[in-house]
């Protein structure tokens, strides 16, 4: 009768984790494992085109290292710069949601999600109108002197960092107004109280409270950012190129899948060592 | 850092009102609060004292009125500019910091570089210097309780605000907290101005009690001015329990007035009647009241014809409701010290007491004021 109850038997746990498993196993490991099996492969001598055999050839990462310097640079330096200006546009926002907005919380919460209900390659091409010569912008700076009649703003580094910084700005927005939404409002009182005024309470307070959404939003737009090929296959030009933009034409255009799967494997292995190095120096080790 | 304000003295509150759109807070309050005394703001919820103090504190401002301490308005003084720190209801300590970090907070602000042997004399002060590097949330209640102290205290600032300070905590060391405090207030010679709406916590700790309803002083006094001495049915029920029966001043008899209170007379001083005119609420708290079998001779005030209706056997004392012929239930508290046998429900006693013991209230006041709070429902917020 006893063992009805389920806590009893100790396979449960186990049974409850297989079908994670088995999903995480058939789209993740496996797909993983034959990528990295695909990366050190060389073309078969007189094969067609896409005609690869396993030669463990560890040169293929140096070579595709070497030959893509320059979009590897170029996708950290746009993923930084997007996630910066990301973080400057949602941390004021998720400050007034939080903290000002009283009874519209919901309602704005819900604004910045909105845009997620419409595709991401939609909204992507929404950016190409807004900084097209027809659009708003491009008139306005241009009227303002801000920029050369001749100077537009679609193909450019520009365009291509403003839709990424627009594409993920909720991803950096619900984390931080998660830890901010937290902040105790007292202890902001108690910090006036104690003789901080409104700078140094946002300094000593607000701020180290709100590190584990800032680390967090940072994460979740950095990661995509860095291997994003959208924004600047749609927004920018080919001195834009990104290292997704590299990786999609090996794989789909070239067909050079050793490459691309070296490529993919060292953008994976740059990344999880920028992350770690970030995760320590923010010292986020409440990090939730 | 520059621009805290160096003002000492004494706080004073000059018609002061607060509102909300068109709900007052508080108004018209003028108060004057010594520097060096232990003063409480008591009342029930909602009476606009944490509104007060609030204003004190910096985190309103008022709608009418000044507040200054010494010579200095400080009405509209940024929080972080006044000589004034407070004790939040939930402590409000920085999750973030160690305990030592957050009692140095206010003196690292201010810009003092060595702040180590302060913060371990404030720790000292409330006895938790072993738990210096911890952080809050490691803490009790009771211990976030003194750290918050200690970070207002390390401050020395002209005026310490309590807020609800001992809300959160139980029974027990809430009373060990009222006696700990009230030694360190001694100790360190600071202005404490404590707002709660537990009357206890108010007479153990404070040397002067201003007794707030609806945003307005009730009356102002010692604990023992208040207690022995209602101005008002709302004092004379918020603080303890009191028996209130209506009554006429009929005659005077020397210093006393001769009452008639349903057609038996008493006698109250003059001195202690806050009356008017001649009708009258006469006051007696029920640990004055003696109650005698018919056959005892009693002396000073008696009231006979009453009828035990209840006893309730409570250690120290037996507390009686005698239903008296006009139909009013009056407490009677009895100490358990005589041997003698409580009395036993249904039998037929005369009430006596001293009288001097008798007060006062105006006869058109409702003697039901103040008796309708019930302290355990305002753990929360004032507002």
């Amino acid at each position: 009768m006893m063992s009805k109850s389920g806590i009893s038997n100790p396979r449960t746990p186990y049974l409850l984790l297989l079908p994670g498993i088995a999903f995480l196993f058939t789209f993740f490991i496996w797909p993983i494992a034959n990528l990295a099996q695909t990366s050190t492969q060389t073309p078969i001598a007189g094969g067609d085109t896409g005609e690869y055999e396993q030669t463990l050839r560890w040169a293929n990462y140096l070579d595709a290292f070497l030959e893509n310097k320059e979009q590897f640079g170029r996708s950290f330096l746009y993923a930084a710069i997007a996630t910066v200006a990301a973080l400057a546009i949602a941390y004021p926002l998720a400050y007034a949601i939080a903290f000002k907005a009283g009874k519209y919380k919901n309602v704005l919460l819900v604004l910045v999600v909105a845009p997620f209900f419409t595709s991401f390659l939609l909204r992507t091409i929404a950016w190409k109108q807004i900084l097209g010569e027809q659009g708003v912008v491009v008139p306005f700076l241009r009227d303002l002197h801000i920029i050369a009649p001749s100077t537009t703003l679609t193909s450019s580094a520009f365009a291509v960092v403003a839709g990424m910084t627009y594409n993920f700005l909720p991803f950096m927005t619900l984390p931080l107004y998660a830890s901010i939404d937290r902040i105790d409002p007292r202890t902001l009182e108690a910090s006036g109280d104690l003789y901080a005024n409104g700078i140094t309470t946002f300094r000593k307070v607000t701020l180290p409270l709100s590190m584990p959404g800032v680390v967090a939003g940072t994460l979740l737009t950095f990661i995509p950012a860095a291997g994003d090929y959208v924004n600047a296959a749609i927004l920018g030009s080919p001195q834009t190129k990104m290292i997704g933009n590299v990786i999609e034409s090996r794989f789909f255009k070239i067909v050079d899948y050793p490459t691309a799967a070296a490529l993919s494997f060292t953008l994976m292995a740059a990344i999880l060592v920028l992350v770690s190095v970030y995760i320590r120096k923010a010292g986020t080790e409440e990090l939730v | 850092m520059s621009g805290i304000s160096s003002a000492r003295g004494d706080l004073r509150i000059d018609h002061v009102s607060k509102s909300y759109g068109d709900f007052t807070a508080v108004n018209d309050l003028s108060l004057t609060i010594p520097e060096g005394s232990f003063f409480a703001l008591l009342g029930p919820s909602g009476c606009g004292k944490t509104t007060t103090l609030r204003m004190v504190a910096g985190l309103e401002e008022p709608t009418k009125g000044t507040i200054s301490l010494g010579n200095t308005d400080i009405t509209f003084t940024k929080p972080y500019q006044r000589p004034i720190n407070t004790v939040f209801q939930n402590y409000a300590l920085f999750p973030h910091l160690t305990i030592f970090e957050n009692i140095a907070f206010g003196l690292r602000r201010r810009g003092i570089k060595d702040v180590k042997e302060q913060v371990e004399k404030a720790l000292d002060l409330v006895e938790l210097s072993h738990l210096s590097s911890r952080k809050p949330t490691q803490l009790s209640g009771g211990q976030q309780q003194r750290i918050a102290l200690a970070r207002a205290i390390v401050n020395r600032p002209a005026l310490l605000l309590l807020d609800e300070p001992l809300g959160a905590l139980d029974l027990k060391l809430r009373r060990q907290m009222q006696i700990e405090l009230k030694w360190i207030q001694k100790e360190v010679g600071l202005t404490f101005v404590h707002v709660t709406h537990d009357q206890e916590e108010a007479m153990t700790m404070a040397d002067t009690i201003a007794v707030m309803n609806e945003g307005e002083i009730e009356q102002l006094g010692s604990p023992a001015d208040l207690y022995d001495n209602p101005k008002t049915a709302f004092v004379a029920n918020f603080l303890g329990q009191s028996n209130l029966i209506k009554g006429t001043i009929t005659g005077n008899d020397g210093d006393n007035h001769v009452v008639e209170l349903f057609g038996q007379k008493i006698s109250l001083a003059k001195n202690r009647s806050h009356a008017v005119d001649n009708s009258i609420l006469a006051g007696i708290r029920p640990e004055k009241f003696r109650i005698s079998r018919l056959a005892t001779p009693t002396s000073g005030n008696i009231l006979s014809g009453g009828k035990i209706e209840d006893v309730s056997y409570i250690g120290v004392s037996t507390q009686y409701q005698v239903l008296m012929p006009w139909g009013q239930e009056l407490m009677v508290f009895e100490q358990n010290d005589d041997g003698v046998a409580p009395f036993n429900v249904g039998e037929d006693v005369n009430i006596s007491w001293e009288a001097g013991f008798t007060f006062a209230l105006r006869g058109d006041e409702d003697a039901e004021a103040g008796t309708e709070v019930n302290p355990e429902e305002i753990i929360e917020d004032d507002e």
